[in-house]
């Protein structure tokens, strides 16, 4: 492991994450790993978190990338009703972002680029 | 009048966007961006780590870069240290590090360019400021070379035009020669030479976002407005930021080019090959790696058999595209030499509008008292259409004939004047928040004069950057996050579309 690079730890269990807390080992992701990095993060878990970290992590293992946030949304929208389908809502649940942070949270890789 | 009169002295209340800080030196020199790991470095023809020999390579860079490019040296060689440069970058007036000052910057590089290439360095160093190339000075190269978004403003006041922007690429491009990279700029690089994009986005995605794109446009207009993805035979093959399929209020931009293209009746593609826009080869100042880059769109071009190249909206993208393009990746004599090579988007719908071949129901824009942010890389480094200040004129006049209100930002903070997003040049990283924050300072400032005096609720850009960092930064000065928008959002919204037959499209590409 180098310097820049630390890790979770779950009863002895280390799981290795990048400098901004994003796993390195997608596969090792679990949803006590999940509860973990979402303390980290300020954020405690509820219903409708889950709901958006259980879409994304669908949405990752059928296409490789996570979803644009327009297609986020609308996806919201049509499975949880209409008060949950806006970016708002989105940011409420997640304030620095729904695509990093959430994406962090579901164990997925930090969306780069000019987003 | 009394609203009017109000107005003002709420106005005259408000801080000066330009206006000069107290100096706090070395107050950013702990702000840096991640260092590349060697999965990153290598896959750029970079070594993984900081060489043993790192001091020597980076004289032997320096004398390379000093031999290869002209501009590299008279840089160096002409400053007279005027001073005219030292408030007029974003990031020292939000910061007051003087190392933030264009001039000290450039000194950074100079001051061992100076000790090595110049006599009076070489026997002299304490006459004339040279100093060698030690551990800490690098570390300053590392830091202050990633706190400047290469956004030209201070060669723009410079009398001999000095460009500091091309220091920081020198400076950037000696870093990685020796392993001394930046994470987020070089982890793009890589994904864009084996994905196609910056975000890693492969075709399947970018397929079933385009079609979820069409279902919607149908949905809210009735029209069948089309999201070609590799249809060979094509008349235009439109190259955008990779953000455009991704984020907000990027997306809004993307159906505004479709929209706009399926009102000219003309046959147009994304390709899964070329479908970025941005070359984040140039912010490393890496000729090598902006070429690769480059050279997808011209096989993507090839391989659909397009006869023109339309650009999305993405500042240094088009930088990148209108000055760079023909020599990185030409000669395009198989495109259809009536059009400009490569085009603009904005160049495309404004030439629509000026022959009167758009309709607009301005009124949809009612919601908007709209202004309009220069992106830096179109402002100060290429142009629009075929007139001096078509980059300023051009998006104003789309902008004018999409909504009924529309205001500018104080003068000395617009077009060639324009101050920085805070983002740009492989700034827009979560690591350099506080950099980002403090260089949008300006940009907020002059925003908030527009947002008292007439009441301005969104900005307009036209750039990838632009609209990703101030999304974020706007709710720190007390903005709306969605108040930024795209150019061709607003055109969205008040183009009046009419059910044409698009005719044959051409053939679907197998994949």
């Amino acid at each position: 492991m180098d310097a820049a690079t630390s890790a979770y730890v779950i009863d002895s269990h280390v799981y290795e994450h990048d400098e901004e807390g994003y796993l390195k080992n997608l596969s090792e992701w679990n949803k006590e790993l999940a509860e973990l990095i979402a303390k980290d993060e300020k954020i405690e878990m509820t219903p409708e978190h889950w709901e958006v970290v259980n879409f994304l992590r669908d949405y990752y293992d059928e296409y490789q990338v996570a979803p644009a946030i327009r297609v986020l949304v609308k996806a919201m929208k049509k499975t949880f009703g209409p008060e949950k389908g806006d970016q708002k809502y989105l940011y409420e649940l997640f304030p620095y972002g729904p695509a990093k942070q959430a994406c962090k949270i579901a164990g997925l890789p930090k969306p780069t680029g000019c987003v | 009048m009394d609203r009017v009169k109000e107005a003002q002295e709420i106005e005259d209340d408000l801080p000066d966007p330009l206006e000069i800080p107290d100096l706090v030196p070395g107050c950013m020199a702990a702000s840096k961006p991640y260092g590349a790991a060697p999965e990153f470095q290598k896959p750029l023809g970079f070594p993984g780590g900081l060489v043993e020999n790192w001091q020597e390579k980076a004289i032997e860079k320096m004398a390379e870069l000093r031999g290869k490019y002209r501009s590299f040296r008279v840089f160096l060689d002409s400053c007279v240290k005027c001073g005219a440069c030292t408030d007029k970058c974003h990031y020292f007036l939000g910061t007051g590090d003087p190392k933030n000052m264009p001039v000290a910057r450039q000194d950074l590089l100079r001051q061992v360019y100076r000790r090595h290439f110049t006599l009076a360095g070489k026997y002299l160093p304490w006459l004339v400021g040279a100093r060698d190339l030690t551990e800490e000075v690098l570390d300053d190269w590392y830091s202050y070379f990633h706190q400047c978004s290469q956004c030209r403003r201070c060669s723009v006041f410079c009398p001999y035009g000095i460009d500091t922007a091309e220091i920081s690429m020198a400076g950037r491009e000696i870093m990685d020669s020796i392993g001394k990279g930046q994470k987020y700029s070089n982890e793009i690089i890589g994904k864009v030479l084996t994905i196609g994009n910056n975000l890693g986005l492969p075709k399947k995605a970018l397929k079933a976002t385009l079609e979820d794109l069409e279902e919607e446009v149908l949905e809210e207009t009735g029209v069948p407005v089309r999201f070609p993805l590799d249809e060979k035979g094509a008349e235009i093959l439109l190259v955008a930021p990779s953000a455009d399929y991704f984020a907000e209020p990027h997306i809004a931009g993307l159906i505004g080019y479709a929209k706009v293209f399926h009102q000219a009746g003309v046959t147009w593609t994304i390709s899964s090959h070329a479908t970025e826009a941005a070359n984040f080869g140039m912010f490393i100042g890496s000729y090598e790696n902006m070429r690769e880059i480059s050279l997808r769109v011209r096989h993507a071009a090839l391989d659909l058999g397009v006869k023109r190249i339309v650009f999305g909206e993405c500042g240094h993208a088009w930088r990148a595209a209108y000055s760079f393009l023909n020599t990185l990746a030409g000669p395009f004599d198989f495109l259809d030499q009536r059009y400009p090579i490569p085009q603009h988007i904005c160049e495309f719908t404004y030439d629509l509008i000026a022959a009167g071949k758009l309709t607009f129901d301005k009124s949809k824009n009612d919601h908007i008292r709209l202004t309009f942010h220069d992106s830096c890389n179109i402002a100060r480094g290429s142009r629009l259409g075929n007139k001096p200040g078509g980059q300023f004129d051009i998006p104003r006049a789309i902008l004018r004939a999409t909504c009924n209100h529309f205001h500018d930002m104080p003068a000395d903070t617009i077009k060639e004047s324009t101050v920085c997003c805070g983002g740009g040049g492989g700034l827009l990283t979560d690591e350099l928040i506080e950099i980002r924050e403090k260089g949008a300072q300006p940009r907020m400032r002059a925003l908030q004069h527009v947002a008292a005096e007439h009441g301005v609720t969104h900005m307009a850009a036209m750039c990838a950057i632009c609209k990703a960092q101030f999304s974020k930064v706007l709710p720190m000065y007390g903005f709306d996050r969605e108040a930024i928008v795209s150019v061709h959002q607003m055109v969205s919204n008040a183009i009046v579309l009419e059910r044409t037959d698009g005719g044959a499209v051409g053939e679907r590409d197998e994949e």
